[in-house]
């Protein structure tokens, strides 16, 4: 070994970083795609709300607890057979997407459910005495005075994310997660694993900057 | 113009809100609906707009039954009922134009009517100078003057005020009230304005109900009914022993 970082191949890590870059951003899309319906559902269908249903809220609420108890490198797993059926390959980045989307919209959907809370009752109640029809109430007042928590519960769920994507190197995803366990810790490359750990708590640091800085530009209560 | 025909509310744990109220509202009236919280003023208000159900009784309006109303019909009539409440609200994330002019947006009015509309409306309230702020930045009488503009946004005859001055503070109270007497002459508009303040309801009423425990004690011009000797929950409110 001569120098410091003798084995980094820095072509590597930089095709790692692009994997990482594009699983989240493809799985991040998605989860938010996925888990605002799902957090209003749960929101709406609860006790005392507009389309107040107790076997919906319940059936969703149980399905999402389910996913959310079984651990990230348990789902990757099990997920397999599915992830096959969706995007023909359980490998690579795309194999990661599903299992990291149902990972992390379960959770999504409970931040987006939270931030719905928080909604003043009289807002939607004003909203409701204009004349809004249900769609419109959610639209219209719902979702743009809950932006502030939805950002943020997205920038929560793009953190854990970043977390899991390092997981699904585990079976093969690629990614700075992956190469960290390849080299840094089944050939003992230090360096490698340092490397990419660096890149990744960078990763983290401009996700969370970049999300309070948005939140804090879509709020203005 | 409103008439509330024995309307009743029990909820499912068997206390009543509203027991039996009967009452007729004029057109063009400046109706004050007046007793202590939990008297079931709110209710019977919620109730004339649609946004409760009576248990028992009927609210018509214009000699229209609610009850016989379908969603279409119910928007309707919402758009031709507005209201104003005690902590305004208004959208924090929409400025104050964007709240005024949503109810033409959900009414599915085109851009320039509804910008025309709105400033007409803000000039109306006196908040020209306001349209771009957000509502976190201005004071309560202006935010209250915010959701009577955005009340009115879609030419209502009808506005209903659910304490809509308790939060505010003395001097602005006698502004917001002086506005409302306003467009009750100006406008035609019948309001009805529920409060347990007994000098609101002096200040600009023309008639008042009195509610005690979901039950109308009594209704009639301000001057007759707070003039009498009176009935006991009456006096209560008076601040006089009963």
């Amino acid at each position: 070994m001569t120098g410091w970082f003798a084995n980094i191949v820095w072509g590597d890590i930089g095709q790692a970083t692009l994997d990482t870059l594009v699983m989240l951003g493809a799985s991040l899309a998605l989860t938010i795609l996925l888990g605002v319906p799902l957090g209003v559902l749960l929101f709406l269908t609860d006790r005392g709300q507009l389309a107040q249903s107790g076997w919906i809220n319940r059936t969703l609420g149980v399905v999402v607890n389910i996913l959310r108890s079984i651990p990230f490198v348990i789902l990757l797993i099990v997920m397999i057979p599915l992830t096959l059926l969706i995007v023909g390959t359980s490998l690579g980045v795309a194999g990661a997407i599903p299992p990291l989307v149902v990972g992390a919209a379960p959770f999504y959907a409970r931040l987006v459910e939270q931030a719905l809370r928080d909604v003043p009752r009289a807002t939607i109640e004003a909203t409701q005495a204009m004349g809004a029809s249900r769609w419109q109430i959610v639209t219209r007042a719902l979702l743009p005075e809950a932006l502030p928590g939805l950002v943020s519960g997205a920038t929560v769920t793009a953190v854990a994310l970043v977390s899991f994507t390092a997981m699904a190197g585990v079976v093969g995803a690629g990614g700075l997660g992956d190469l960290a366990i390849r080299y840094g810790y089944q050939r003992f490359q230090i360096d490698v694993m340092l490397v990419t750990v660096a890149l990744m708590v960078l990763l983290v640091q401009i996700i969370q900057l970049g999300g309070d800085w948005l939140a804090r530009r879509v709020d203005h209560r | 113009m409103i008439k509330i025909d024995r309307v009743s509310k029990r909820f499912p744990d068997g206390t009543a809100a509203l027991d039996g109220v009967l009452l007729d509202i004029p057109r063009g009236s400046l109706f004050g609906v007046i007793g202590r919280s939990g008297a079931g003023k709110s209710t019977l208000l919620r109730i004339v707009n649609g946004l409760e159900q009576p248990s028992e009784g009927e609210v018509s309006v214009d000699g229209v039954a609610l009850s016989s109303l379908d969603r279409a019909g119910l928007t309707a009539l919402r758009r031709r009922v507005g209201m104003i409440f005690q902590s305004f609200g208004l959208l924090a994330n929409r400025t104050v134009a964007g709240n005024v002019a949503l109810p033409l947006e959900l009414a599915g009015i085109g851009r320039s009517e509804r910008d025309a509309r709105v400033a007409e409306l803000l000039d109306r309230v006196g908040l020209s100078d306001k349209a771009d702020a957000y509502p976190a930045r201005l004071s309560g009488g202006q935010r209250q003057r915010v959701g009577i503009a955005r009340a009115l946004a879609t030419r209502p005859d009808i506005l209903l005020c659910d304490e809509a001055t308790s939060a505010l503070d003395p001097e602005t109270t006698r502004s917001v009230l002086a506005l409302l007497g306003e467009l009750n002459r100006e406008l035609g508009l019948t309001i009805v304005l529920i409060t347990h303040e007994m000098s609101v309801v002096r200040e600009i009423c023309d008639r008042v109900a009195v509610l005690d425990r979901g039950r109308l004690i009594e209704h009639g011009p301000v001057e007759a009914v707070f003039g009498t000797t009176g009935h006991a929950a009456t006096l209560s409110l008076l601040g006089e022993p009963a």
